[in-house]
């Protein structure tokens, strides 16, 4: 049973990653063809940092996804802490407001706003261009939100309330206990919300697709744009680099997270 | 009193923002939805033609449905193995399943047609071994798949999320009571994954019944699927009003679905959405 | 926790700055033009073409280009009649020129700073979509034919348009993904006007292109490239300047036109619509397009025909003695051109098609 459930896993990774294979080995092809490996060479990648027009699509990219995600956690902090507080009913109410977002499809999502931003910009402002790069940005805070908020909640939730009043009744201020307490609880929440936020940010292709205009588009919605056309492998190149960063940085978070869970124990330990 | 005033203060900002930028749109889609391309007087006219369109939206759901249904077959076994593990084991297992979702999922279902196309990857490694071309593209198994490929891993997150809370002393305890590995699974393990295994097969249904991109790459002429055409309507055929009364209709499928769902797991707030 | 934390938060930062340098690296007072285009359809400097953008933004270095491709006429239509984009410069087809300039999306142009117009061919000029030249600057044309794979398909199958019906090759044809290219074919098949009115006719059309619909593979745009140069597919219907693309990559690939029958001859010219900010620029830009040097050298790798006698003269020899690209009077004698459609036409056309599509 669970020698067969091992290998059923391994089988599954396997499946996850070879895609992602054929990717990074097509960006060491000489020729255009995916299905077909010609020679080895590293010219795509010389070909990719002479394009800036991909690169700064890539920064666009991370332009968005950066500023959407700090604002969101920021927001979405705030908002939680006062959700939180709220009676029951109004609570309810805000939480079934932040759901909707998340079940509701991407593409209806992107269709709405962009047909509320074309509807508010054109129609009722007169402007000709009312697809912007502000625009993209309030889309990907109003999809990041709800992640952030429901990572928050939870810790909020589990938080000692007789903590913070600890905290005042030594003489903090509220303000000081929120800084110095309750934001030290629910950091990882908060963490959590965040990176979550960054990656569907990153990635989004449906909601920007719907929502982008010309002047500023972000690199999954050029892609798309790409993939109709007989495809660059220069865009293979990215795609291996974006891997071996991602990697490289969740390897890292790992580590860190690793050890210090570690240390804790052993400090625990040490205290017992 | 104070606490209250606080936290209304702290929350209507952003209960404001969620209203000017989901029901507001929503609204918006409502109102194209009920008026004429042509005119822009009030009608009827885009939800009359939606009767031809419900041969599409079935195809979806059937799609989406095998698909959050296979993701659940091949996903629960790689949760509870990698809730199995030791923990260092267990955070590097959850991020290899963490980082295909942060890859541009685009390029990876091109991938898929590199693979799976008549001359692709495989039929020429099949070829090798005296198989002939098999088709495999731009079947209804090839949407399948590239939904199932997309989407494991969100299913794969929350199973996880739950399975590795499962108390071990209530595992111990059947055993103790004489349940053999399969009665434990059975009674105890699977009914306490039903939060993880509904917010699952929700993370895999909502994205595959309104995709697009997939069904464009690995489909064929006989596989679109409501996201096409709702996509079609708002960039090719100029028409977002037909465009915007299916949205209506996806919504409310994915709202009805969804809610079905969550009946049948009892009231949970937060579901396992939480990674 | 809190290292996890600073370490995001310093991954945050540092991407950030990057994000900010490469965004905001070149924004010193340049004018911005924005150029939408169907895809594949300049030289972008690959395979050793000339970069015609890069060309231009040399040769005026206070404009930067920002460069956007669209798949078919009705979409670039639909984004701009939606609203929500600003262009500078676009280049439709014929009939949807002739539309756009009907419903005033157009701009007048001021031929001062088009100077290079004298190089398009009087055959070029006082069209129907634009009688008196007054919103459009042809940039190429062409002819619609049906592409095929020598190496499959058998040449005594090739009578007509019906080869696109023929279900011996099932599965390996492509079709059209816009309406209006779509029903032409199915018009010519059948003997209608390509400008037809007439719902009977049109229904007909449908049916006719329902009755394709199990031997077809797909209906793409711009992906036909790879799935013809690969293989993948082996009968297509496009354009005569795309063949010559595909036919580079793959020699085994031949061109049809069925002249018993008719097919489509389009012009597709360059335009400014009226949500334009940088008119003078956009004009610039046209001209610069239309300068014979650069247009031959476009063309050289578009492969798709010039409407200007001038540029021809620099263009390759071989390219302009080819006869997919320049085709004689006589195959020209039976072909016909797109008008522009009426609203509720153009409007039946596309649900007819999109219900042929969802079947």
């Amino acid at each position: 049973m669970k020698r067969t459930n091992r290998i059923l896993t391994t089988l599954i990774f396997i499946f996850l990653y070879i895609p992602m294979v054929v990717l990074i080995v097509a960006s060491f092809n000489t020729g255009k063809d995916i299905t077909q490996f010609e020679s080895f060479t590293f010219q795509q990648y010389a070909r990719l940092f002479q394009d800036s027009s991909l690169l700064e699509l890539l920064g666009n990219s991370l332009i968005v996804s950066v500023l959407a995600s700090f604002c969101a956690t920021i927001f979405g902090t705030v908002a939680a802490l006062g959700i939180h507080n709220l009676n029951p009913r109004m609570r309810k109410a805000a939480m079934t407001l932040t759901n909707i977002p998340m079940t509701n499809p991407d593409i209806v999502t992107g269709v709405s706003l962009s047909l509320l931003f074309v509807f508010v910009g054109t129609r009722m402002l007169g402007q000709r261009n009312s697809l912007t790069f502000w625009t993209l940005l309030i889309a990907h805070i109003t999809f990041n939100l709800p992640y952030v908020i429901l990572n928050v909640m939870p810790k909020l939730k589990q938080m000692d309330k007789s903590l913070t009043d600890a905290a005042m009744d030594l003489g903090c201020t509220p303000v000081q206990a929120f800084f110095r307490v309750t934001l030290h609880e629910i950091m990882p929440g908060i963490v959590s919300g965040a990176i979550m936020a960054f990656t569907m940010s990153l990635d989004d292709f449906v909601i920007s697709y719907f929502v982008s205009g010309l002047d500023f588009v972000t690199l999954p919605v050029e892609i798309y744009s790409y993939t109709k056309k007989p495809l660059q492998p220069k865009i293979y190149a990215m795609f291996t680099l974006l891997f071996l960063l991602i990697l490289v940085l969740m390897i890292a978070m790992n580590l860190i997270q690793v050890y210090g869970d570690r240390k804790k124990t052993q400090s625990r330990t040490a205290g017992i | 009193m104070k606490k209250r005033n606080n936290a209304v203060l702290l929350s209507t900002p952003y209960l404001l923002w969620m209203v000017a930028f989901t029901l507001i749109p929503l609204g918006v889609v409502a109102y194209y939805a009920l008026t004429d391309p042509a005119t822009g007087v009030f009608s009827f006219r885009n939800l009359k033609e939606l009767g031809m369109y419900l041969p599409v939206l079935w195809q979806s759901i059937v799609y989406s449905l095998a698909s959050a249904v296979i993701c659940l077959i091949l996903g629960y076994p790689v949760a509870y193995c990698i809730a199995q593990c030791r923990p260092a084991t267990q955070k590097f297992l959850y991020m290899l399943v963490m980082l295909p979702m942060c890859m541009s999922f685009l390029l990876r279902t091109l991938a898929w047609v590199g693979l799976l196309q008549d001359t692709g990857i495989l039929n020429s490694l099949l070829s090798r071994i005296g198989i002939g071309p098999l088709k495999m593209i731009r079947t209804p198994g090839a949407v399948i798949l590239g939904m199932v490929y997309n989407y494991l891993p969100y299913m794969i997150l929350p199973l996880y999320a739950t399975i590795v809370k499962i108390d071990h002393r209530l595992i111990e305890a059947a055993e103790d009571l004489g349940c053999n590995g399969v009665q434990v699974f059975g009674r105890v393990v699977l009914p306490l994954s039903v939060p993880g295994i509904l917010s699952g097969m929700t993370m895999v249904f909502v994205p595959s019944v309104s995709t697009f991109y997939i069904s464009q790459k690995l489909g064929g002429t006989d596989t679109v699927l409501i996201g096409d055409v709702i996509e079609r309507q708002f960039k090719q055929g100029n028409n977002p009003n037909l465009g915007a009364a299916l949205s209506l209709v996806l919504m409310l499928l994915v709202f009805v679905c969804t809610g079905i769902m969550n009946c049948f797991g009892g009231d949970s707030e937060e579901g396992g959405v939480i990674v | 926790m809190k290292k996890m934390l600073s370490l995001v938060l310093a991954v945050c930062l540092v991407l950030g700055c990057a994000a900010m340098l490469t965004g905001c690296g070149g924004g010193e007072e340049k004018t911005t033009l924005y150029v939408y285009n169907w895809g594949q359809y300049i030289a972008e400097g690959d395979d050793d073409s000339l970069d015609v953008i890069a060309a231009f933004e040399e040769a005026y270095p206070n404009i930067e280009v920002r460069y956007s491709t669209y798949d078919s006429n009705e979409i670039m239509y639909s984004k701009l009649a939606n609203g929500g984009i600003t262009v500078d410069v676009i280049i439709p087809s014929d009939y949807m020129i002739g539309r756009m300039r009907q419903e005033g999306m157009l701009e007048e142009l001021n031929f001062d700073n088009i100077p290079n117009y004298q190089y398009i061919d009087e055959s070029f000029r006082n069209t129907s979509y634009d009688p008196e030249n007054k919103y459009s600057v042809p940039y190429t044309w062409g002819t619609v034919g049906i592409i095929y794979n020598t190496k499959y398909v058998d040449e005594a199958d090739v009578t007509g348009w019906e080869l696109l019906w023929n279900e011996k090759y099932a599965g390996k044809i492509l079709m059209f993904d816009n309406s209006r290219d779509a029903f032409a074919i199915a018009q010519y098949l059948l003997g209608y006007d390509i400008n037809t009115t007439d719902e009977a006719e049109l229904q007909e059309c449908a049916d006719k292109l329902a009755e394709q619909k199990p031997v077809v593979q797909q209906y793409v745009m711009d992906q036909i490239f790879d799935a013809m140069e690969n293989e993948e597919a082996w009968i297509a219907p496009y354009y005569a300047g795309d063949y010559l693309t595909m036919v580079a990559e793959n020699p085994d690939l031949a061109f049809y036109q069925p002249q018993e029958q008719g097919f489509n001859m389009f012009i597709d010219a360059m335009c400014i619509p009226t949500c334009c900010q940088e008119k003078e620029a956009a004009e610039l830009f046209i001209n610069f397009l239309c300068d014979p040097e650069i247009s031959a050298a476009n063309m050289d790798y578009l492969g798709y025909s010039v409407p200007s006698s001038a540029s021809k003269e620099f263009l390759d020899p071989e390219l302009a003695a080819n006869p997919v690209a320049y085709p004689s009077e006589e195959t020209l004698r039976n072909t016909s051109s797109f008008d522009n459609l009426p609203e509720e036409t153009s409007r039946l056309m596309e649900s007819l098609f999109m219900e042929v599509r969802n079947g």
